[in-house]
């Protein structure tokens, strides 16, 4: 079996996260564990990457540093698990049902090549 | 009674007095260590049922264990050319030849050296468990055998291969050096949790053999935790996952052949005081950092301790199931989970996940899904309980599937 990563990407909002209602936040960390945990019930679960926290530098040519949030960007990147699939189409069959669509982000699902 | 009491007491002193003789002799010679143990236990046997029980009869086995050591290092030839000059070396100074030394203390310094010794990686882990059943818990060799549903032959070799091991790779009675106790000890207690679980899953239907063989596993556990280089969170956690499967022992037998499922269980017949022991090195256990699959396991168990269906329940139970399949994957474990899912977010979700699964050579895949689709498409439920059924690997399970099936309509 071949290993994927599955990279979610989220549009930028100006949420405060930490002011998101702890109710509301257990619900979503529900949420992404129990999709994963359905992925790893598949025992399609290389590893479950590491978790990037929000804030951030960018470094630009010229040695421009900016600091997150990521203003000029669209989409940030949230974090990334590894998956086993046979297919890039498997891969992305895994992909479905993805928290990160529900608040309209995306799921980038790329081989890894060695 | 009094043979229940001869076997009872015979196996507890068994691994003692090997492991203390064994220490005295080096492990490379462990077989006379089990010979003079059970001739000890031979003389004790015919002696007693003479002239009855002494009002000491451990400290008897001891002294006459003692003489029977000293016997053979004064008669045996290889012991003369081999040991003796090895001991005498180790001692240095000292020509005399020592007695194995009985006290509460070298018992336990050397049962733990010699669990350290039979869980050492360089030993296949089948062949490491019949010798952890043999050397560390006394049990038979037709025990053994019984346990693993094999013959004593099979059994015999086994546990020959695994003592050559022992002299080939060399293996000593001794603790690991301070730095790499916690490494070694993942190993010994991976060996205490298979012992465990040969006793709670096991394929024979010996339901005192079963419950023996986790007593014994939950022994050496409560040993390494009573060894403050030991004492560590994933040992308690370990500790705690047996207490509170144990606590359900009673409640899981019935008069005949067959186990009663949790969902039917009567909890009056748990055992409060292991789940109240259970909790307590539950609490042990969450000192530090580290999260092992014992802890994950614990938990769950915990969870199962607690009766009443609450959402809270089968939610933490489904998180725990969700984090030990990222440290653990097994079908068995990926087949819970499910049935967590089901019970925390519904049966809809349930069904889409539990078809995704395709563990198609498990009957535990069709019971479940036979159990996700009884009520709402019962059609389907007679067919995957017929799937089980083909499946199945005992008789026991296959009378099971059927009154579920007879159930449906």
């Amino acid at each position: 079996m071949k290993e994927f990563m599955l990279l979610f990407r989220f549009p930028q909002s100006n949420i405060d996260p930490s002011k998101i209602p702890p109710a509301e936040f257990q619900a979503l960390a529900k949420k992404w564990q129990d999709w994963a945990g359905g992925i790893a019930a598949q025992g399609r679960m290389a590893s479950n990457g590491n978790r990037l926290a929000l804030e951030g530098k960018v470094l630009k040519p010229g040695g421009v540093i900016t600091d997150g949030p990521f203003v000029e960007i669209r989409e940030m990147l949230g974090s990334f698990i590894v998956v086993k699939a046979d297919s890039l189409e498997e891969a992305t069959t895994l992909a479905h049902g993805c928290p990160a669509l529900d608040s309209n982000g995306t799921v980038e699902i790329r081989p890894i090549i060695g | 009674m009094e043979k229940e009491f001869l076997k009872r007491l015979f196996q507890q002193e068994f691994s003692k007095m090997v492991a203390v003789i064994s220490s005295l002799f080096g492990l490379e010679h462990i077989e006379i260590a089990e010979d003079v143990v059970s001739e000890t236990f031979l003389q004790a046997t015919e002696t007693w049922g003479v002239k009855g029980m002494p009002p000491n009869p451990t400290a008897w086995l001891y002294a006459v264990a003692r003489q029977k050591t000293l016997y053979y290092f004064r008669r045996n030839k290889i012991l003369e050319k081999k040991v003796i000059p090895e001991l005498v070396a180790r001692q240095e100074k000292s020509q005399e030849i020592e007695e194995p030394d009985f006290s509460q203390q070298n018992i336990r310094d050397s049962q733990l050296q010699m669990l350290f010794a039979v869980c050492n990686p360089a030993i296949a882990s089948e062949a490491q468990i019949g010798l952890a059943l043999r050397i560390l818990c006394g049990f038979g060799i037709d025990e053994i055998a019984e346990a693993f549903l094999s013959n004593k032959e099979t059994i015999n070799k086994r546990l020959f291969r695994a003592k050559e091991k022992l002299r080939t790779e060399k293996i000593k009675m001794q603790l690991p050096p301070e730095n790499e106790i916690a490494g070694r000890l993942d190993n010994v207690l991976h060996i205490i949790y298979l012992l465990f679980s040969e006793g709670y899953y096991s394929k024979t239907q010996n339901q005192i053999l079963r419950k023996e063989l986790c007593i014994e596993a939950l022994r050496l556990g409560l040993m390494l935790a009573g060894y403050e280089k030991t004492h560590l969170p994933k040992t308690n956690a370990l500790i705690a996952l047996m207490c509170f499967h144990a606590s359900r022992f009673g409640a899981r037998e019935t008069s005949e052949d067959g186990f009663v499922l949790y969902e039917q269980q009567d909890e009056a017949l748990w055992d409060q005081e292991l789940i109240d022991q259970g909790k307590h090195f539950l609490y042990l256990s969450a000192e530090g950092e580290e999260i092992s699959s014992y802890h994950l396991e614990a938990r769950i168990a915990y969870w199962h301790c607690i009766k009443a269906d609450t959402r809270e329940k089968w939610e933490n139970i489904l998180s725990l199931y969700n984090q030990l399949l990222m440290v653990n994957y097994s079908p068995s474990v990926a087949l819970n989970r499910t049935f967590a899912l089901y019970k925390a977010n519904g049966r809809q979700e349930a069904l889409v996940e539990a078809e995704k699964l395709k563990l198609e050579n498990n009957h535990f895949y069709y019971l479940l899904l036979g159990e996700l689709y009884k009520g709402f498409d019962n059609k389907k439920a007679a067919l995957n309980f017929q799937k089980a059924y083909s499946l199945a690997k005992t008789e026991t399970e296959r009378t099971g599937i059927q009154k579920m099936i007879d159930n449906l309509s």
